[in-house]
């Protein structure tokens, strides 16, 4: 039997700690004392690359902006790497770090600016489309859910080996929309709960 | 080091709907989890090093002109992994309330005073022996409105990073002998007692300072162990 440290939710007061000069509007100021230490900004001087902007809302079963939220973002750069000793090819991009975090604000909203990923190796040394792993905690959540984000202009998402697992009718709440007329804008809300809850992973 | 994350292990964590806990009856996922297998993205997580603090990060007392009051504690452990090797180079961020049960976030209006002395924020990276240690005060307990007289133990909220994203953890550290974990459905969300206790500090004498601070020590055992011949042939 596995001795872990049981979760616990994160609370509504997290934002002062963990994302303080983050999309708090909770402050009349606009942020905390404190200072960051994972930014909503992922994109560094050397990062190579097209950069991106995500922006989403995360709801609730009622279908009402979840306004206490912290998601997390872990990404590979975009020549599919990871700033991590398992993925052991050489970093392009070494400030790069492919870490984010951001609070929700009074709508629900959170935001990342980033670096479109590359392909990195699945099962069985298939490649996988590119996709962002997002990890969602809350008040109300006594421990994070893991879900995926996929881009919807890219062709290897037929073939990739995560998303072709999912049921053909729930592949598209894993997918960011790119936005019309906006460079390089894409949309991902989350449902968390309801008739078109976002695929949430067991891993 | 090649870990694997057996997901046996998180029969420890609460159920995502624990409806005693009323803000996870809209808050958790309806349809079942889908089972896929660890890729790269998982294997992988965010690294962050001692470049990541700054002094006094981890001291709760000396972050502004004067001393906050309440209790001055001592909160110290390790961070491990499955098979209780330590975890070095782990980010570990706390926040809390102050010694009067008050949060400094915006939303926590309940009357009681706020400390010009504290915002309850703290951060640190372990050693090279899984060790991390704070200096803080005892947080108060606090009033919420889950049902009629409720009040949260005494806690310190905990996010730690391991070894990769799956180890990735936000939990909370209890306080020994609190007469409120009866009636707190957070803490009872997770149902075996012994996973529970795991959540308790214990009051550790050996490293109080005389004179100066309680101690209270606090190991966190986060996913992730080697794997065995006999897993290697299961995949």
């Amino acid at each position: 039997m596995s001795e872990i440290t049981p979760s616990q939710t994160v609370g509504p007061f997290f934002a002062y700690g963990l994302t303080p000069n983050g999309r708090c509007e909770w402050d009349p100021n606009g942020s905390y004392s404190w200072k960051n230490t994972v930014e909503s900004n992922l994109v560094t001087p050397d990062a190579s690359g097209t950069r991106i902007h995500i922006e989403g809302t995360v709801r609730d079963g009622d279908g009402l902006p979840i306004n206490d939220c912290m998601i997390e973002i872990w990404q590979a750069d975009a020549q599919g790497r990871y700033a991590h000793g398992r993925d052991n090819r050489p970093l392009p991009n070494t400030q790069f770090k492919g870490f984010g975090r951001s609070a929700t604000d009074k709508a629900g909203v959170y935001a990342f600016d980033t670096i479109k990923p590359g392909s990195v190796a699945g099962p069985g040394g298939k490649p996988q489309a590119p996709h962002i792993v997002v990890c969602i905690f809350s008040r109300g959540m006594l421990r994070q859910i893991y879900t995926r984000l996929y881009f919807d202009d890219e062709p290897a998402n037929a073939s990739d080996p995560i998303l072709t697992m999912v049921p053909a009718d729930r592949r598209g709440t894993l997918i960011a929309h790119k936005q019309p007329g906006a460079d390089n804008q894409y949309r991902f809300d989350i449902r968390v709960q309801g008739g078109d809850e976002t695929v949430f992973f067991d891993i | 080091m090649s870990l694997i994350y057996p997901k046996q292990s998180l029969e420890a964590y609460p159920k995502h709907l624990s409806p005693g806990y009323k803000s996870t009856i809209k808050r958790s996922p309806s349809k079942p989890l889908m089972i896929v297998p660890h890729t790269l993205s998982e294997l992988t997580g965010p690294v962050y090093g001692h470049d990541a603090i700054q002094e006094n990060d981890n001291d709760l007392t000396k972050q502004h002109k004067g001393e906050p009051l309440g209790e001055r504690i001592i909160v110290h452990g390790h961070v491990l992994d499955e098979d209780k090797r330590p975890v070095p180079n782990a980010l570990v961020e706390l926040w809390q309330a102050n010694a009067c049960g008050r949060y400094v976030h915006n939303v926590d209006q309940h009357p009681a005073p706020l400390d010009p002395n504290f915002t309850g924020a703290g951060r640190t990276v372990t050693d090279a022996k899984g060790y991390y240690k704070f200096i803080t005060v005892k947080p108060g307990a606090y009033p919420w409105g889950n049902h009629p007289n409720a009040w949260r133990p005494n806690h310190i909220h905990f996010s730690v990073f391991g070894h990769s994203f799956l180890s990735r953890l936000v939990t909370q550290m209890y306080f020994p002998g609190d007469y409120l974990f009866p009636y707190d459905p957070i803490f009872n969300s997770v149902t075996d007692e012994k996973a529970r206790a795991r959540m308790i500090s214990t009051f550790d004498l050996e490293n109080t300072v005389p004179d100066w601070a309680l101690a209270f020590r606090f190991d966190i055992v986060l996913r992730g162990r080697e794997a065995t011949p006999l897993d290697n042939d299961e995949h």
